[in-house]
């Protein structure tokens, strides 16, 4: 009886795996290299069930991320707002579509995206998971501006593409489904965790006094206090990933996630960015405003616009703000530019060969 | 073999079914915890955020925009939980379910905040995802309570506060740091349990303004972390903001 259930078993199990066998679908999983301080000090990275990392994955959305076939008139990628060597955001203060015209907000720099642990992407939390927000660059007349069936016509006419789709997702036909499952995944291995400061904390180098003195300033509550809002020594996405109004305007003409929710008490409220980069990634805030990180830290400490929104952690307004002396500002930036990670901007699998 | 096999099976089932009835014959149960929030008596939910609707025993308009806050080792009878972080505005962790718990008499009671024991730099992964952070230079460890809004000033203009809650702190001394425990437990009672059970506990939020220190957001608003008499201020008015509420079956 036992023996018969057991044949039966296994005939079962082997007819199962000889059905899936035919599609011969049999990628290699992808082991992403998680920096230690990311894994002693936060929770594990977001990698959706339904779109597991695979090398063939991977590979097949970097090569996507850089392909300009994906915009209407072949002119331009997704690298051509988000370029590697500006941890993967531009020089622009706002960037050109296909078209040359230009939206309203600075290209954002993507890293340590599958840390976004409410995955809510762009400045406004428009978009909900990488996969959604990789749907909206294409078709949006300010950006690449194709549509999505022409974009899959022209990558399923391609010589390499049915091949690459075949290996990574098990079939040839290629569809906006599976080109954002792609994308997102080239984009969940974008990691800086190796900057100057993540070295400090590891114990391999030292800082400088003036740096030292700048990230006290960074956590000192009764000067900076930036540490509520962009992490620390123990947050090291050097974020929050949540909505504040930092105080830039008293006339809000962009309610960013206001505009999402329709809720007025969020109007003038964007996602803190991280402040990792830095050296690469101006100009800064969501509309570019700052060309510079002295103008930014000037702004905190004593350009602060007050408005209804503006976040309870910004200290007196009615001042401007905390009014740093100019050798904590000096620190501060330095503080700041410890956080640029070269490695991470020079990395060659980042980089379209 | 096989029969050995499946006879001593049994025989260790059965023997496990006996443990369970010798004595009393009783399911475990799972009790409920739930976190409610008040203005003495005016409920207090997300949508009550970020408008100048309550005042404070003061006499200070306040508008609440962010409030969040931890309890550690709660305690049913001989069940530990570990933390709790509790976030008004994201309705998270208003919950907590503790199933297995014995029936019979159980006291419930919790920490606020971490005792020093637990409150160690760094060590919650869940904690530092969510910035909820104390700075070395301030003792390190975690908040207790992060409690963020905008009250109008003498002059009836906004204003902001930062009322953080933390280990109490003296740093004027950089190298020397003098912390105290500012943490304290709250005992909730005793309930008889043999059913699932809900139980509310209320946190009025206007006592943190209230007793023993009278609260005037004028002079205490923000910079509030590094200040040890405040911290030992709402450490005292802690005493007083927690309550049993329901308990539903
Ligand atoms: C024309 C310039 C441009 C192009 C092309 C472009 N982006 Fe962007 N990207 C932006 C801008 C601007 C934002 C900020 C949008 C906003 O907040 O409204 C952004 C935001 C993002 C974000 C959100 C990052 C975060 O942290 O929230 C991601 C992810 C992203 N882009 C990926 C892509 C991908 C993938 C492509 C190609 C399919 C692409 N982008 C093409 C300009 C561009
Ligand atoms: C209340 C939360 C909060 C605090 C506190 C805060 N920031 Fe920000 N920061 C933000 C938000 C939100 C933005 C984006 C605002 C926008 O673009 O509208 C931002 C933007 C920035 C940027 C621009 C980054 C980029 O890529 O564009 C820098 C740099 C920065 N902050 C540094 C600091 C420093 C330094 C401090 C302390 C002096 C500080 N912040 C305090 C929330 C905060």
């Amino acid at each position: 009886m036992l023996k018969k259930l057991l044949f039966t078993i296994s005939l079962f199990l082997f007819i199962n795996c000889s059905s899936k066998e035919e599609e011969l679908y049999l990628p290699i999983t992808y082991n992403l290299e998680i920096p230690s301080l990311f894994s002693q000090k936060l929770i594990a990275p977001v990698i959706p069930a339904n779109n597991p990392l695979t090398q063939e994955g991977v590979a097949l959305g970097k090569k996507l991320f850089f392909e300009k076939l994906l915009s209407g008139d072949n002119s331009q990628s997704c690298a051509s707002c988000h370029n590697p060597q500006n941890a993967f955001s531009d020089t622009n203060q706002f960037s050109n579509g296909i078209d040359g015209k230009k939206g309203i907000r600075n290209a954002m720099p993507l890293f340590n995206l599958a840390w976004n642990f409410d995955e809510l992407f762009n400045w406004d939390g428009s978009e909900f998971s990488l996969e959604n927000q990789a749907f909206e660059p294409i078709r949006n007349p300010i950006e690449m501006h194709a549509t999505w069936k022409n974009v899959a016509k022209k990558l399923q006419n391609h010589p390499e593409y049915p091949t690459l789709f075949k290996l990574a997702f098990g079939t040839s036909t290629i569809d906006s489904v599976l080109i954002t499952k792609a994308i997102a995944q080239f984009e969940r291995t974008l990691i800086s965790g190796n900057s100057k400061f993540d070295r400090f904390l590891r114990g391999e180098t030292s800082l400088t006094p003036e740096e030292e003195n700048g990230f006290n300033v960074f956590i000192d509550e009764a000067k900076g206090d930036c540490f509520h809002c962009h992490g620390s020594n123990n947050n090291p996405l050097w974020t929050d990933n949540q909505f504040h109004n930092n105080g830039l305007d008293t006339n809000i003409s962009d309610l960013g996630l206001g505009a999402k929710t329709g809720d007025p008490a969020d109007n003038g409220k964007f996602k803190s960015p991280s402040i990792r980069n830095l050296a690469f990634t101006a100009p800064y805030m969501h509309d570019g405003r700052f060309a510079t990180l002295e103008e930014v830290i000037n702004h905190y400490s004593e350009g602060l616009k007050p408005s209804i929104t503006i976040d309870p952690l910004m200290k007196k307004v009615q001042q401007g703000g905390v009014q740093l002396t100019s050798k904590e500002k000096a620190d501060l930036k330095a503080f700041l530019l410890t956080l640029s990670d070269f490695e991470f901007i020079n990395n060659p699998d980042f980089r379209n060969r | 073999m096989k029969k050995f096999i499946l006879f001593y099976v049994g025989l260790f089932l059965l023997l496990g079914c006996e443990k369970k009835d010798c004595c009393t014959n009783l399911e475990p149960i799972t009790v409920t915890l739930q976190f409610t929030h008040n203005w003495d008596g005016i409920p207090i939910n997300s949508s009550d955020f970020n408008t100048f609707k309550f005042t404070t025993e003061h006499g200070e308009q306040i508008s609440i925009e962010r409030l969040r806050y931890l309890v550690s080792r709660i305690k049913i009878g001989d069940f530990e939980k570990n933390y709790q972080l509790i976030n008004i505005g994201e309705n998270t962790g208003l919950e907590l379910v503790l199933a297995q718990i014995p029936q019979g008499n159980q006291f419930l009671k919790f920490t606020f905040g971490f005792t020093d024991a637990d409150n160690i730099d760094g060590i919650y992964p869940d904690l530092n995802s969510t910035s909820f952070n104390v700075p070395m230079m301030m003792g390190g460890g975690y908040h207790f309570m992060q409690f963020d809004g905008k009250y109008k000033d003498s002059n009836n203009q906004n204003a902001n506060f930062n009322y953080h809650a933390i280990r109490a702190v003296n740093a004027s001394n950089p190298m020397n740091l003098i912390l105290e425990d500012t943490s304290f437990e709250v005992e909730i009672g005793t309930f008889e349990l043999s059913k699932n059970t809900a139980i509310e506990i209320k946190m009025n939020v206007a006592e943190w303004f209230k007793n023993p220190n009278l609260w005037d957001l004028n002079v205490l608003n923000t910079v509030l972390m590094p200040n040890f008499d405040a911290q030992k201020m709402m450490s005292e008015n802690g005493r007083n903001v927690f309550d049993v509420g329901t308990i539903s079956n």
